[in-house]
């Protein structure tokens, strides 16, 4: 992702095994906004605990956080 | 649903229960395998499944518009039961379903931690480690495992909700490989029994209800068929006629013949 404003400050992040930067200030929500993810169908973990739905707009994202986006696929 | 016969005046209401969960259809199918998402609905609605098994993974950055198994088949629907596919560990296994449970809201899991190829034989140490991580945090879970009614047994006395030993390797397509074992855990056991994993087609579902079961899970078998909606609508009659005769009572074997017609009134 490309740095929108120079004056602020990027924030290097993990999601799902891939590099990622975001702006400072951040949240999940944003993230998952950004990443055009419908939040109903997808559940986060944030270094390794998992962060309820109801949290996504409190959570603001960290440097160096691991973040992994799953979902549901077919499987047996 | 057209041929597909859930109860008549002839068979009663023959549902089952599990986990306080009630189902008419005995045919559990999964969701993998399938060339595409529209044949994945098309196969599970001939089908007559009421509940469906589906895998955790990691959403697709590079294509994020990529159809949803969800938007196909619609959870509002049918019953999904995610999987720990691709667990190796107890600790994974356990990941993975905590993430299914926020994804979906729900308790009801099956747990499965495999053994490596080429058989992918149930790890039952590690099964038995992760079943009681998983009913400790509250989930409700359907167990794979082996043929083996000693941890069968281990496992409901620890609180599985259902029994679900394999018939065969996932994928084979052999059958009930043991069925006498099949039945010893039908008889050890007091909650539902699904053979899971090794059907190969109509038949192999038909002589896992016929032994007893209470219902079986396919995927395969329909999933790799040459036509999967025909073979769904297939395993679906053969879940529903072994699960009558198993209700009917067989005859029992003889090593010699006993004749249908009667043997007096005979012309002379």
């Amino acid at each position: 992702m490309r740095n929108m404003n120079d004056t602020v400050e990027m924030l290097a992040l993990t999601v799902n095994g891939e590099a990622m930067s975001v702006p400072q200030g951040t949240t999940l929500a944003g993230l998952l906004a950004l990443m055009e993810l419908d939040r109903r169908k997808v559940a986060v973990e944030r270094n390794l605990e998992i962060v309820p739905r109801s949290l996504y707009e409190a959570t603001h994202l960290a440097a160096r956080d691991a973040i992994e986006i799953v979902h549901f696929v077919g499987g047996g | 649903m057209d041929g597909i016969v859930q109860g008549d005046a002839v068979t009663g209401d023959d549902s089952w229960v599990v986990a306080g969960r009630k189902f008419s259809s005995r045919l559990v199918v999964g969701t993998g395998k399938y060339k595409d998402l529209e044949t994945t609905a098309a196969a599970i609605e001939a089908s007559g499944a009421e509940m469906v098994t589906v895998a955790v993974r990691r959403v697709n950055l590079s294509d994020r518009n990529a159809p949803m198994l969800q938007d196909y088949v619609s959870p509002a629907r049918y019953t999904y039961l995610p999987n720990t596919a691709g667990c190796f560990t107890a600790d994974e296994a356990v990941r993975t379903l905590r993430l299914a449970r926020e994804a979906g809201g729900w308790n009801l899991v099956k747990l499965e931690v495999l053994g490596p190829p080429p058989l992918l034989y149930p790890d039952m140490e590690a099964t038995l480690l992760a079943a009681k991580a998983l009913i400790k945090d509250g989930f409700e879970v359907m167990v794979y495992c082996a043929d083996d009614p000693v941890a069968a047994k281990k496992l409901e006395d620890m609180g599985c909700v259902a029994i679900m030993p394999l018939g065969a390797p996932i994928g084979s397509g052999l059958g009930v490989q043991n069925p006498l074992m099949i039945q010893s855990i039908i008889e050890a056991v007091k909650v539902p029994v699904l053979v899971d994993a090794g059907v190969g087609t109509a038949w192999d579902a038909a002589f896992a209800m016929e032994l007893g079961c209470d219902a079986v899970l396919v995927n395969s078998a329909i999933a790799l068929a040459d036509d999967p909606v025909l073979m769904a609508r297939a395993v679906s009659h053969g879940v529903q006629a072994g699960r009558l005769a198993f209700r009917a009572g067989r005859i029992p074997r003889k090593g010699y013949a006993s004749a249908s017609s009667p043997m007096t009134g005979l012309i002379r």
